[in-house]
């Protein structure tokens, strides 16, 4: 797994070095592994074919640090990013972004306006959602005859003993430990706005805290579960899916208590490449690239005319994508969406808190 | 012929006296040329940064840059109760005209962010009453915020905003120390459920601490068989030392984790040798342990060098003296052998334990939980919280409780009787 992201990294940067000479030239910044790979086939690939331009693509962590750098530097090498909703909206409060005209991006394929046609809560005065992901667990079915169905299982480890891989960080956990607590999806927010509610959910989250494998980078989960290190993880479902679909790996994803969120393109403000960067925005946004892209990872379009036209995998044409998106409707059936507004206002706070919570071993 | 008085000429005619002069002048002029790369380097590279730091851990003027006019009136305000109506009205006109304002630092968005870290969950308050303060078009204006959000309500809020208006602010200072402000302004203990600073402080200096023995109990027996065996010997043998010592930081500590992991090397051995069960694998990679053994590993080296540098330079033949004067092995050892090691101890000890104190890419890999260190919780202020001024308020603790131990470490042996090798 290193030993190939080594090898590409090396094979993109050798294609770099060749092509950066090139006077249109954007360079486009994501997630990396197999989410970066599904944005090439679907958006990269036919900008580079339609427009002659060349892209350099680059891998990140996620958070605005990089931006906020560059930003406040004055010397801005990325042109268009990929964040998630919490970011995008801080980013553009704080004027780290470019505005973007909604009225600019294309029709749907079947001519609805683009305001119409993005799902609701999708555009924002910095940033387009080109994706719904969503944060599930999963186990591996090849040691677990009889799995976990439901978020309490996850945290029930009489029932299901093992380690449990969780990310590292208050985020998504706590909004899990209130579930598996008996809050229902719809008040989960409710309840954590108060102070009992957070004390409840770590008093949950205390109850497996001497078993968790925690992670951070988004390829970690499927690794950790292929090596036995956890029994259960939670994860992005894309990552499992592709780690089902593409390694074969004996995963099964448990949709209960899903949290989905949305990935956004952004442009940094003052990007040399504003202009070219618009452009591959408003194309990889179009009904096409959005559905093109679902054919390679199991993230939900953010486009309801892309919707019908999501159908196989990409390389395997045995897999439907439709059921393994999370915004399919019989995943959706004990969903929370995750609530930015929630997490900008407190994550300063409750980042403290999970800091000390973890620091007391 | 040359008058005996007169100076003595060189070949162009200028008195020798001077010509030497201007030769040695330039020498120097040219020595100094020589070390200007390396001053401007550590300039730009050190003191400017670190100088940067020590400021922004001070200076945040979010308050001034977004607000200005209420900024400059609301220091009269005496702070008790709410703001009279004037703060009020000119803070609700500056934060109409900071809603259009999209320059970097002067957002809305910007001071929203500020208050928050000081009143968790205001950040919202402060964007979505922007939305509305140019509908605001008459006083009473307090009355008017209130309708759009209960929390102008409180006092704590506008205090907030009176501290944020300051050039300079020792917030992030109390933040970086588990304090913070109370309703009244008061500066008290933050809730132990969110005291975390001063917490892992003690524990990084504790780990450091015990990494730094280990080191010390390892190093020791290693560096005197280097320094006793015979060259050809000792040489292969430093490069067992060497070779960890030159592979990547990363590599080794990878190399750690598939050692150390539950289905790893160790574990597998363990099982395999019926030691321990397949159920009872040990934990010893992510957490406390894992930071503990893979430190050590990486910083023995660190002490093994001027161990054996120092060993190296002590004739084997003050032990046989000592010897042959009828001390046995260990009076020997401890009266003449080790002392004259001291300076090695002294220096190795020293780059391990301050080594050690900023140490942040191996506990951040194999940490897991309890394994982290303050260095990890800066670079998590740097990196994703993006609360520069508190990083820079850490680092800057960090850096002080590190002089203040070289200071202590120099009363007690002596900088003087350091020897790195």
């Amino acid at each position: 797994m290193k030993l190939k992201t080594l090898t590409a990294s090396i094979l993109a940067a050798g294609l770099i070095a060749a092509t950066s000479a090139n006077a249109g030239d954007i360079t486009v910044v994501s997630w990396g592994g197999a989410y970066t790979k599904s944005q090439v086939e679907a958006y990269h690939k036919p900008w580079v074919a339609e427009t002659g331009n060349t892209i350099k693509s680059e891998d990140y962590n996620g958070g605005i640090a990089e931006i906020k750098a560059q930003v406040e530097a004055g010397n801005v090498s990325w042109d268009i990013v990929d964040v998630e909703l919490s970011d995008a909206v801080r980013a553009c409060d704080e004027g780290l972004l470019e505005t973007i005209d909604h009225k600019a991006l294309p029709d749907g394929a079947d001519g609805t306006p683009a305001t119409e046609d993005f799902l609701e809560g999708t555009l924002y005065e910095c940033a387009v959602a080109n994706i719904v992901w969503s944060t599930i667990f999963a186990y591996d079915k090849s040691k677990m005859k009889d799995g976990p169905k439901t978020m309490a299982d996850f945290f029930d480890l009489e029932k299901f003993p093992g380690k449990r891989g969780l990310r590292k960080g208050a985020k998504v956990n706590l909004e899990f430990a209130l579930m598996a607590d008996g809050v229902p999806a719809k008040e989960v927010y409710d309840v954590l706005a108060t102070p009992e509610g957070v004390d409840r959910a770590f008093k949950k989250l205390d109850t497996i805290k001497k078993d968790v494998v925690w992670w951070e980078a988004g390829a970690q989960p499927p690794q950790l579960l292929a090596d036995g290190e956890v029994a259960i993880t939670t994860a992005y479902n894309g990552r499992i899916f592709n780690a089902v679909a593409g390694e074969k790996k004996p995963f099964e994803i448990v949709w209960d208590g899903q949290i989905w969120d949305l990935d956004l393109w952004v442009i940094p403000k003052g990007s040399k490449n504003k202009d070219l960067a618009m452009d591959f925005l408003k194309f990889s946004t179009g009904t096409k690239p959005l559905a093109a892209q679902a054919s390679w990872i199991s993230y939900g379009p953010a486009r309801k005319s892309s919707g019908p036209l999501v159908g196989k995998y990409a390389t395997d044409e045995s897999i439907d994508m439709g059921p393994q998106m999370p915004t399919n409707p019989a995943n959706l059936t004990n969903a929370v969406q995750s609530n930015f507004e929630f997490w900008a206002d407190n994550a300063d706070q409750l980042k403290e808190r999970f800091n000390a919570w973890l620091a007391k071993g | 012929m040359s008058d005996s008085t007169s100076p003595i000429l060189t070949a162009d005619g200028t008195p020798l006296k001077t010509k030497l002069a201007q030769t040695t002048r330039r020498l120097r002029f040219k020595a100094l040329l020589l070390t200007l790369p390396l001053v401007v380097f550590i300039i730009i590279t050190f003191v400017l940064p670190i100088g940067q730091m020590l400021y922004r851990s001070v200076h945040n003027p979010t308050g001034i840059n977004v607000t200005p006019n209420f900024a400059e009136a609301i220091q009269e305000w005496d702070g008790q109760g709410l703001p009279d109506d004037k703060y009020v009205e000119l803070f609700v006109k500056d934060l109409a005209i900071a809603k259009k304002n999209r320059e970097i630092g002067k957002t809305v968005g910007n001071l929203a962010t500020r208050i928050n870290y000081e009143i968790p969950g205001s950040r919202s308050l402060f964007t979505s009453t922007a939305r509305k303060a140019k509908n605001i078009k008459e006083g009473p204006y307090l009355d008017a915020l209130i309708k759009i959000n209960k929390k102008w309500e409180n006092p704590a809020v506008w205090l907030s905003l009176q501290r944020a208006s300051k050039e300079y602010t020792a917030s992030f200072y109390l933040a970086a120390l588990d304090r913070k402000y109370d309703e009244k302004g008061n500066v008290v203990r933050a809730d132990e459920l969110y005291q975390i600073y001063i917490p892992i402080l003690m524990k990084t200096l504790w780990l450091s601490a015990v990494i730094t023995l280990l080191c010390f109990l390892l190093a020791y027996p290693v560096s005197y068989l280097l320094s006793t065996l015979p060259m050809k010997t000792s040489n292969l043998l430093m490069i067992l030392v060497l070779l960890p010592f030159w592979t990547s930081l990363l590599v080794r500590t990878t190399a750690w984790i598939a050692m150390l992991q539950t289905e790893g090397i160790v574990n597998d051995f363990l099982v395999f040798l019926g030691v321990i069960g397949d159920d009872g694998r040990i934990q010893m990679i992510y957490n406390m342990t894992g930071t503990i053994i893979a430190m050590v590993h990486i910083l023995l080296p660190f002490m093994i060098l001027p161990l054996y540098s120092v060993m190296k330079t002590i004739p084997p033949t003050y032990m046989r003296a000592a010897k042959s004067m009828g001390a046995s092995t260990t009076y020997a050892f401890t009266k003449v052998y080790f002392p004259q090691t001291i300076p090695g101890i002294a220096a190795g000890t020293l780059l391990v334990f301050i080594l050690a104190i900023g140490y942040y890419i191996t506990p951040a890999l194999v940490g897991g939980n309890d394994g982290l260190l303050i260095s990890n919780l800066i670079a998590d202020h740097i990196k994703s919280t993006l609360n520069w001024s508190l990083g820079a308020a850490l680092g800057t603790i960090l850096l002080v409780v590190v002089l203040v131990f070289y200071w202590v470490y120099n009363k007690l042996v002596g900088v003087d009787n350091l020897k790195f090798g």
